[in-house]
């Protein structure tokens, strides 16, 4: 057993993937937070799968590739972020078009290259042993800027979601926060590109999440659970992509969802019980 | 009692002689320099852009320490009215004052209460983190909520009778908890004047009451309140002063002078059929107070 865990580890390259999966884990799950409770899950895959886009022109033009990914992913961002606010469109047939539109700009772009391209495929499917130095440690810079991002600004973060109009009336700067909030799922999104890969990205922003809101019922609570569940979901996917030789992104994802389901199974008789236990009938005795 | 102090009679209490300085009263809190009035609305127009103005030379006056009562049908321009108050929505012309000073530097003395539906019930944040919201002054990265912010939220809570359930998360509350919760966000920003948009909807009596009796206690202390409302009786109970909306000021005055017949089929158009069957005391012939002028074309809008 003990083997088992730390036989990979004698590799380079399992260090540097424990690494960086445990930096995408908590970047996964401190946005990944915001990304379910406001309901944002389709703007997160849309953020994932434009990354193609920038992912393909840098890498035709031998540019720095996550960088071109970081672009894409934010100009989306921002992009998704203009038509929320003054769509003539709706907001989802809005984000569905810009996906669209970005992904395929990425496809046509590899479309014109005649030579096979594996390095691109690894970023299509995530590539976790082709996670280089620095690429962990520009998923440290990012994944630091993330979180020192949501720590400075957790009260307007949190004010902005729950009650936009509100926030407003006494000052906080609410667009400026519904923008960050986007681009911060950007950023978490090009954190995790490499080692996940962009079919499979948004899976380390919602399953953990969605997993820890079924039992924790604070922001805090559940994003500390939340990447507590995307560590340990990283960390045994890895050891069976390792020990069955299958392909990493797959395992972890395949993972967290079983302990969503696990949980949700769980918990199906507790989700009555917090309604059912307020004592309404003792509170007001009338407004339950 | 001997050494209690003799009362002074007229005779002993010599006028007290003031210098021209002294004349001058204790410096008041601010908005009492400036008419008595918690909120002052003039030639308010506002709506949104490329459809016609949701309000139209909108008049209206909050003085302190009194509710005054917004009553119209839904599309009246009632949130319209809030939002440009508050400076949601920029307004096309017109002036906004509370406290004798624009909204932008009265932010502290002004609370908010939006429509239950404005605000995400699911979000995961305890009562106490939302009230605490209330405490917000501003942007301040790492900043936290001190010690007196707490204070004034768990007091906040205590008076709108939801202690029990201060760490229970929002959403599973009902409605009237949500309500007492939205409010004692109000009061814990410690502010004078109160916007309240629909606080009774959805509510049957007796939680109305309840919240009433929470808002009656706020104004004894001193606070202005400013309620949208489609609910007549209650505003026929609760308010000093009575604005009838729907795009323009119909009329404004006492509840009793107010709410007639006449003023209230205009201001609801037709979907006010029968005035004396919910108050009958309110459909004597008093001619309204202010009866604004109104267009007919709004009416048969």
């Amino acid at each position: 057993m003990i083997d088992w865990i730390l036989d990979p580890y004698q590799f380079e390259f399992m260090r540097r993937a424990l690494l960086v999966l445990l930096v995408v884990s908590v970047v996964g799950g401190v946005v990944g937070t915001f990304v379910v409770h406001k309901g944002l899950a389709f703007s997160g895959d849309a953020l994932a799968h434009s990354t193609l886009a920038g992912v393909a022109i840098a890498f035709v033009n031998g540019a720095n590739v996550s960088l071109g990914a970081l672009i894409a992913a934010v100009a989306t961002a921002l992009g998704i972020g203009w038509t929320q606010r003054r769509g003539r469109v709706s907001y989802d047939t809005a984000i569905g078009i810009l996906f669209v539109a970005m992904f395929s700009l990425g496809i046509l772009v590899i479309s014109r290259r005649t030579s096979y391209t594996p390095d691109l495929f690894s970023f299509v499917f995530g590539n976790i042993l082709g996670v280089s130095q620095s690429d962990l440690l520009g998923a440290l810079l990012l994944g630091a800027a993330t979180l020192a991002f949501v720590a400075a600004f957790r009260r307007e973060l949190s004010m902005v979601a729950y009650d936009p109009s509100m926030a407003a009336t006494v000052g906080v700067p609410v667009r400026f926060f519904q923008y960050a909030l986007l681009v911060l799922i950007a950023v978490a999104v090009v954190v995790a590109l490499k080692a996940i890969g962009i079919v499979l990205v948004n899976a380390m922003l919602i399953v953990p999440a969605a997993t820890a809101s079924l039992v924790a019922r604070r922001i805090e609570q559940i994003m500390v659970l939340a990447v507590a569940l995307g560590a340990t979901s990283s960390v045994v996917g890895l050891h069976l992509s390792f020990h069955a030789n299958v392909a990493t992104s797959p395992a972890i994802v395949l993972v967290a969802c079983a302990a969503f389901a696990v949980t949700l199974a769980a918990t199906a008789r507790r989700r009555v019980a917090p309604t059912a236990a307020i004592p309404h009938a003792a509170a007001d005795g009338r407004d339950a | 009692m001997t050494s209690a102090p003799p009362s002074p009679s007229a005779a002993e209490s010599a006028p007290t002689v003031l210098g021209d300085h002294e004349l001058a009263r204790e410096p008041l809190p601010p908005g009492h320099e400036h008419g008595e009035l918690a909120l002052e609305v003039r030639d308010l127009w506002a709506g949104y852009p490329g459809q016609p103005p949701a309000i139209e030379a909108v008049d209206l006056r909050v003085p302190l320490g009194e509710i005054v009562g917004l009553v119209g049908p839904n599309g009246a321009g009632k949130s319209t009215l809030f939002k440009s108050i508050l400076g949601l929505v920029e307004p096309i012309r017109g002036q906004v004052l509370a406290f004798g000073k624009p909204v932008r530097e009265a932010r502290a003395l002004i609370a908010y209460m939006p429509q239950l539906e404005d605000v995400d019930w699911n979000f995961p944040v305890s009562v106490t983190d939302v009230v605490l919201m209330g405490c917000y002054q501003r942007l301040r990265p790492f900043g936290g909520w001190s010690r007196a912010n707490r204070e004034a939220a768990a007091e906040a809570i205590e008076r709108v009778g939801l202690s029990r359930f201060a760490s229970r998360q929002v959403g599973e509350l009902s409605g009237g908890q949500r309500r007492r919760v939205l409010m004692a966000r109000s009061i814990a920003r410690g502010s004078r004047l109160l916007l309240l948009d629909e606080p009774f909807a959805g509510l049957d009596a007796a939680v109305q009451h309840d919240l009433l009796e929470i808002l009656d206690a706020l104004v004894q202390d001193g606070r202005s309140v400013l309620l949208a409302t489609h609910d007549l009786s209650c505003v026929a109970s609760c308010s000093d002063d009575v604005v009838c909306l729907n795009r323009r000021v119909i009329a404004s005055g006492s509840p009793a002078a107010v709410l007639t017949e006449d003023v209230l089929s205009r201001t609801f158009d037709r979907h006010l059929l029968q005035v004396a069957s919910f108050a009958p005391q309110f459909a004597s012939p008093h001619p309204p107070a202010q009866v604004a002028a109104y267009d007919e074309h709004i009416a048969g809008e």
